[in-house]
């Protein structure tokens, strides 16, 4: 059983300068993403609620760059996060959020609900929990294909009866599934210590199975053990379980200023905010300039603005065509 | 008065009037719940009292029904009615058939609170109506309100009533207003007559009442008069309140807020057709398709039942448009 954490900081070997720049494009990418859909928000073109996942992006990034092709994700309501670091379209996601034919699920879904199979994403699920069983099944149909499926979930989750049955279910059947418990400190309001007994990794621990607790705002520590934890399930040695520790900069959903924070606890994880940890990294291991980061970053503000003007031109879908059940 | 804050009224004098009576669920008693319904309950009578669970749906239904059978009153909040498939197991098999398994030992007096509807761009897992879900278990009240005045008697109902409550609070209600509600318990299972008229009969519940009524405002400028049922209480049903109406006016339409397959309202065609065929020229359902609830802004509102779409189908089934706007006579 594995229970250390690879060193925090730790920008590997294992991923080239061309990789590594890509892992921080992705996680730029999520951020501007996000941000792009609280300004939609504000001006009535994203409705309902959405879970932004700023604060959270070397979590997805991280796990989603270790995936071979075959491999499937299940992601949660907070899933803009999981869907781009699996490489979902900007366009078609954001298209999405604003409800246009042209989004990936036509605009049915909205923000709680994508799907992109295209993508690996088996689906983003608005249930607590429903990752965790949608990729414990999944696992069951990848296992002949030599694929493995992961679960995204927060932290209050694993209070649900959705993460026992599914963990020991797993571990019983040895079943080539990873689960990625983002504990980023809160269920919706509530602090995770305040209704979680014990510690979170104690719990696949006492199924036997194998668990990792690990910094999860250092996008190559997170890539590093989710490659560990990939090879481990595809060779067919069970089910394998990592924490990432992170932190939403956000509240938990729209309507939400995070006023039940502890003070100053925003501020210092601002100071391991994922992508300055990420930009930092760049430069010192791998001598990435100044001006190349900035070109990136304009890179893909460029590629939000133009999502953004085409998704606002691109039409609702009709109510007329939309297909009921096939019989 | 606003719609939760009549509920927040409940809650609190219930919990003061008897100490039996406590109140869980997730992100209710800090935070005040998700929709601003509970805050300061906790403050007022204590943390034994009033407190916060884990996500744990499961073992909160379950925890109520044990508590019940035990001489507590719980309330518990189920976030969304979307969730309480998580809790229905403790719901169905355990408390709704308790009192008669046990040969009546003992009573089963919980509330399950839960938020519900559409039309608020939540998608598809966060908007549905599961009353019909529910409609089918014996031993289970389903409670149903369209005011903040019924909102807290009904409430209160519930919290003394020795039955398992489900209580559904349509999320487009809460910040509704009307004027201060009455302390005093109402009974369940009594529908109102919210409008008169001799015409047609139109049958709703929660935020459908409001759609309706707003439907009977068009239909008057086209020369129908429409009565408008409230049921309040979607089990047990007030089928003497609509069968009367149907008597005087030979025409039901019922308005369901949920898919046509199953739903409620084809209980009341049930109800109607065995108990008064001889007084219905015609009697049918709106209700949504048997599609899962959309996202998108056009796509849900095609899909939800409207004033207009209630009052133009009405109009049409009749055979008056709105052109003509004749006096109609039935
Ligand atoms: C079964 C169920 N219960 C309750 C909710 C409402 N809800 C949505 S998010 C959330 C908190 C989840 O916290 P956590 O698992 O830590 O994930 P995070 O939001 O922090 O990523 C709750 C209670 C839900 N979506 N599903």
């Amino acid at each position: 059983m594995s229970t250390v954490a690879p060193a925090a900081g730790a920008a590997t070997t294992e991923l080239d300068r061309d990789a590594s720049i890509a892992l921080y494009r992705r996680m730029r990418l999520i951020r501007r993403f996000e941000d792009t859909i609280q300004s939609l928000f504000q001006r009535g073109e994203v409705h309902g609620t959405t879970h932004l996942y700023s604060g959270e992006e070397a979590s997805a990034v991280g796990v989603c760059s270790a995936l071979e092709p075959q491999d499937r994700v299940a992601g949660t309501y907070r899933g803009h996060g999981h869907a781009l670091a699996l490489g979902v379209p900007t366009g078609g996601l954001l298209d999405e959020m604003l409800g246009r034919s042209t989004g990936v699920c036509g605009g049915r879904a909205g923000s709680m609900n994508v799907v992109d199979l295209d993508h690996q994403l088996i689906g983003c699920f608005g249930i607590i929990g429903g990752s965790i069983a949608a990729a414990t099944g999944a696992s069951l149909a990848l296992r002949s294909r030599n694929g493995v499926a992961v679960a995204f979930f927060g932290d209050g989750t694993t209070n649900h009866g959705y993460f026992h049955e599914c963990l020991n279910f797993a571990q019983v059947m040895k079943l080539p599934v990873v689960f990625v418990c983002e504990n980023n400190l809160y269920g919706e309001f509530t602090p995770w210590e305040d209704v979680t007994a014990g510690q979170i990794r104690s719990r696949p621990e006492a199924l036997e199975m194998s668990a990792v607790t690990i910094d999860g705002n250092d996008v190559w520590t997170v890539h590093a053990a989710a490659r560990e934890a990939l090879a481990h399930a595809r060779r067919g040695d069970g089910p394998y379980f990592i924490e990432a520790l992170t932190y939403r900069f956000v509240g938990h959903s729209r309507s939400d200023p995070g006023a039940y924070r502890k003070p100053g606890e925003l501020d210092a994880w601002r100071q391991r905010d994922p992508l300055k940890l990420a930009r930092a990294a760049l430069a010192d291991v791998f001598d990435v300039g100044e001006d190349e980061l900035a070109e990136i970053e304009a890179a893909v503000d460029g590629e939000l603005e133009a999502a953004v003007e085409a998704g606002l031109a691109a039409p609702y879908p009709e109510p007329g065509i939309a297909r009921q059940f096939k019989d | 008065m606003e719609f939760r804050q009549a509920i927040r009224d409940a809650l609190d004098e219930e919990l003061a009037r008897d100490e039996r009576v406590i109140f869980f669920g997730e992100d209710v008693a800090r935070p005040g719940g998700v929709f601003a319904v509970t805050p300061g309950l906790q403050e007022a009578h204590g943390s034994d009292r009033v407190f916060d669970t884990p996500i744990s749906e499961l073992a909160l239904a379950g925890a109520a029904f044990g508590s019940a059978v035990c001489g507590a009153r719980p309330v518990i909040e189920i976030m969304f009615g979307d969730f309480l498939p998580l809790a229905m197991d403790s719901l169905v098999n355990q408390a709704a058939k308790y009192w008669y398994l046990s040969n009546e030992q003992a009573s089963v007096p919980l509330v399950v609170r839960s938020a519900i509807g559409a039309g608020g761009r939540f998608g598809a897992i966060h908007s549905q109506n599961p009353a019909s879900w529910f409609t089918n278990v014996p031993g289970l009240k389903v409670v149903a309100p369209s005011t903040p005045g019924d909102a807290k008697a009904l409430l209160k109902a519930a919290i003394r009533d020795d039955n398992p409550v489900l209580f559904l609070e349509h999320k487009r209600l809460y910040s509704l207003k009307d004027d201060a509600p009455a302390a005093e318990p109402a009974e369940i299972g009594v529908a109102a007559v919210r409008r008169t008229g001799g015409d047609v009969t139109i049958v709703s519940a929660m935020k459908g009442v409001h759609d309706c009524l707003a439907a009977a405002e068009l239909l008057a400028e086209s020369g129908i008069e429409a009565e408008v049922i409230d049921l309040r209480t979607l089990r047990p049903l007030d089928s003497g309140t609509v069968l009367e109406s149907l008597a005087r006016t030979n025409r039901l339409v019922v308005v369901e807020e949920g898919p046509m397959t199953g739903g409620w309202a084809g209980e009341i065609l049930s109800l109607a057709i065995e108990n008064a065929l001889e007084h219905i020229d015609d009697a049918y359902r709106i209700a949504t398709a048997d599609t899962p609830i959309p996202y998108s802004p056009t796509l849900e509102d095609a899909f939800l039942p409207s004033a207009q779409s209630i009052a133009s189908n009405i109009r049409s089934r009749l055979g008056v448009s709105t052109a003509e706007a004749v006096g109609f006579t039935g």
